[in-house]
């Protein structure tokens, strides 16, 4: 399936009530729906009572002025190059 | 049919048997993500099948534990539906299997979960979260290969029709046992019907009803399907593992 | 965790390499802490930018500036690295309907699971170095990429899986745990994902080892054959000896790598020979002995003209895998298809509905 038709997802994860979401990956799915089970799946194993966000990758845009990039432009603000894995949202266990 | 024992034994080889068939898709799913969103499935069915086949063997108190149940038993004495043992097919008529299994399981296990005895009820309670879950996972595949692309479409009736005269045998009366399939019916059909509805799907009209797995008396293939489960522990009688 | 209902073998393995990883964890957390001035000046030139991150031990990004080279040895090096977790399914896929128990065949199930998850991970990981996991998948499936050449020898018994896990998983943490201090902010950081997950693995491969050398006679002949087998695949993981290695140079000096291949293999070899103690079972090198003047035992190498013909496409099962992608990538063509097919009609009637 060519990038277009299974499009890349920001995942973001609440591991428990209290705490905020916090971005832990992505993926590719090909609707929002699909998406959203895919990352219950990988990034949850499915732990009960996670909540989860799932943003269109190309939604999102990036501004790093820390990151000093030349070689991209002038497609920088793309979030297919996202880091990924940011935080491990505390207390979710195998994350 | 109906005594206790009979009951759960069934439920926990129909667990079983739909376990092996998902996991024969590790490594072979159409996308990474869906490799293990099945392995996730074939995990829940098989943690159902270990619990009831616990329990089963409990009831029946000559000390058999689930390994003796699973691994020790020929496919006459066998008691899961015909549904379960069928071969995956293509990937429409796995997400058929597992469409109309949900649809049953789902309504079964919540039934359970009410019933008088606690440990099923405390099984039924667990799984039917699981259940749900499958429900959920097959009918988004229904859909979208149902209301695809022509290929698709066309793949996804033909499961459906081949799988469909499986589903009746699900829901052959047993007034005594701890929950009447005949009574899951009306959720199963309603499910069923919104889901092939929303899919651009035909629902097949009844006819041919394969039965005789609740008594023992299956496919072909499910005498195949246990060589295979069974090999290694059958090689080595009494070996821990 | 699914299937993870097992004890933890006494004395077994793992535990102080998963220090390692946490340690390196807080490490990233420590270097992300040490303010940096933020950007390189408007003057500054920006490769010595990029070599004062690196010497700083701070993580480079996405979008900073690299090296075409860091780039593409980077690509290069976490595609072949999620190509090996995909791949590596397939050989103790191979036993999961048979399984000799249902709780082992549980463990394995969620064990194969989770390399589907890390193939996920890290080819996320080299998406964000501007590759598509499509172009990836392509270069697995046309040939152009390779994966770890472990994964071409068979899993011919139920023991191959146990010492897969102890010996192979065993190898592959030893390689990866220092990749969790690689100077790739987004690799470094789904390495200690992968790393903690791996840790489990190890341990189960060990245990099925450790009931097998503990059963029938059979069985325990089963694992020693399995070691027999496996051993010196494994030790041929690490690469070829550091004075044939072609990238590590330059890799160490991007901090990309952290050791050469012959240190991990020794490290290795020195970790396995008191756990094949535990076992009961022998590594089959009769030259394997501590040397006192080294610190470190003395081992016979793996035949490096083996490994080069595997790479190159001969070992036992390179086809066979192979084949084995390819159909699961075309077989499922249609299923990714039709799942296009229906977003787009449903993006369509949302416009029309709007």
């Amino acid at each position: 399936m060519s990038t277009d038709h299974s499009p890349l997802w920001e995942v973001f994860v609440r591991a428990r009530r209290g705490l905020s979401h916090t971005h832990v990956g992505s993926l590719h799915a090909p609707d929002a729906e699909l998406a959203l089970r895919n990352a219950r799946d990988l990034y949850t194993r499915r732990q009960e009572g996670v909540s989860i966000w799932v943003v269109p990758a190309s939604a999102i845009t990036a501004s790093s002025p820390d990151e000093k990039d030349a070689f991209f432009d002038p497609a920088a603000d793309k979030v297919y190059r996202h880091p990924t894995f940011y935080e491990v949202p505390d207390g979710v266990a195998h994350l | 049919m109906s005594s206790p024992f009979d009951f759960t034994l069934a439920l926990g080889d129909d667990a079983l048997i739909a376990a092996q068939r998902l996991g024969e898709w590790t490594s072979r799913a159409p996308e990474m993500e869906e490799d293990i969103a099945l392995a996730n499935i074939a995990l829940d069915q098989l943690g159902a099948a270990r619990l009831l086949l616990t329990y089963a063997g409990e009831l029946e108190g000559a000390g058999r534990d689930e390994d003796a149940l699973a691994y020790l038993r020929g496919d006459r004495e066998f008691h899961n539906c015909l549904l379960v043992e069928l071969p995956n097919g293509d990937f429409g008529v796995t997400m058929a299997k597992l469409f109309f299994l949900a649809a049953y399981q789902l309504p079964l296990y919540t039934a359970l979960s009410g019933c008088a005895d606690e440990r099923l009820a405390a099984i039924g309670a667990k799984a039917r979260k699981e259940s749900a879950y499958h429900l959920d996972h097959a009918s988004l595949w229904v859909k979208r290969l149902g209301d695809g692309t022509d290929e698709s479409h066309r793949r996804m009736q033909d499961a459906v029709d081949q799988v469909w005269p499986y589903t009746q045998e699900l829901f052959t009366a047993d007034p005594a046992a701890p929950v009447d399939p005949a009574t899951l019916r009306a959720d199963f059909d309603a499910v069923v019907s919104a889901v092939l509805d929303e899919a651009t799907l035909t629902r097949p009209a009844d006819g041919w009803a394969p039965g005789g797995g609740r008594s023992g008396v299956h496919t072909e293939h499910l005498s195949y399907l246990l060589a295979e489960m069974q090999v290694l522990h059958r090689a080595h009688p009494g070996a821990k593992w | 965790m699914y299937g993870n209902d097992f004890a933890p073998p006494e004395d077994g393995p793992g535990g102080g390499l998963l220090g390692e990883v946490e340690a390196a964890e807080a490490a990233l957390r420590e270097a992300a802490a040490r303010a940096r001035r933020g950007g390189p000046a408007p003057d500054e030139d920006f490769a010595a930018y990029f070599a004062d991150v690196i010497d700083a031990d701070q993580k480079i990004e996405p979008r900073d500036w690299m090296p075409e080279a860091y780039r593409k040895t980077l690509i290069r090096q976490i595609a072949q690295h999620a190509h090996s977790e995909i791949i590596g399914m397939q050989p103790e896929g191979n036993w999961i309907s048979r399984a000799p128990s249902l709780k082992r065949k549980a463990i394995l199930l969620a064990k194969v699971q989770d390399e589907a998850g890390h193939g996920l991970y890290l080819y996320a990981a080299a998406e964000t170095l501007g590759v598509s996991r499509d172009e990836l998948v392509e270069l697995l499936i046309d040939g152009r990429q390779k994966y770890s050449s472990i994964f071409n020898y068979p899993t011919l018994t139920w023991a191959d899986v146990g010492a897969i896990g102890w010996l192979v998983d065993g190898a592959a943490i030893v390689n990866q745990v220092p990749l969790c201090r690689c100077s790739y902010g987004p690799y470094a950081r789904a390495m200690i994902r992968v790393c903690k997950e791996e840790s489990f693995h190890q341990r189960q491969g060990y245990e099925i080892l450790h009931t097998l050398a503990h059963g029938t006679p059979e069985q325990k002949a089963m694992a020693q054959d399995a070691v027999d087998r496996w051993w010196y695949p494994s030790l041929a993981m690490f690469g070829p000896p550091d004075g044939d290695s072609t990238h590590s140079a330059q890799s160490m000096a991007w901090k990309i790598k952290r050791f050469s291949n012959d240190e991990l293999r020794q490290r290795f070899v020195d970790m396995c020979v008191q756990q094949a103690e535990i076992l009961g079972l022998t590594i089959p090198d009769p030259d394997l002995r501590w040397n006192e003047q080294r610190q470190a035992h003395d081992y016979t190498q793996p035949d490096y003209d083996e490994l080069m013909q595997v790479i190159k496409g001969n070992g036992p099962c390179n086809r066979e895998r192979m084949e084995h992608r390819r159909r699961a990538h075309s077989d499922g063509a249609w299923v990714r298809e039709a799942a296009a097919a229906y977003a787009a009609k449903q993006r369509n009637k949302e416009k029309v509905a709007a």
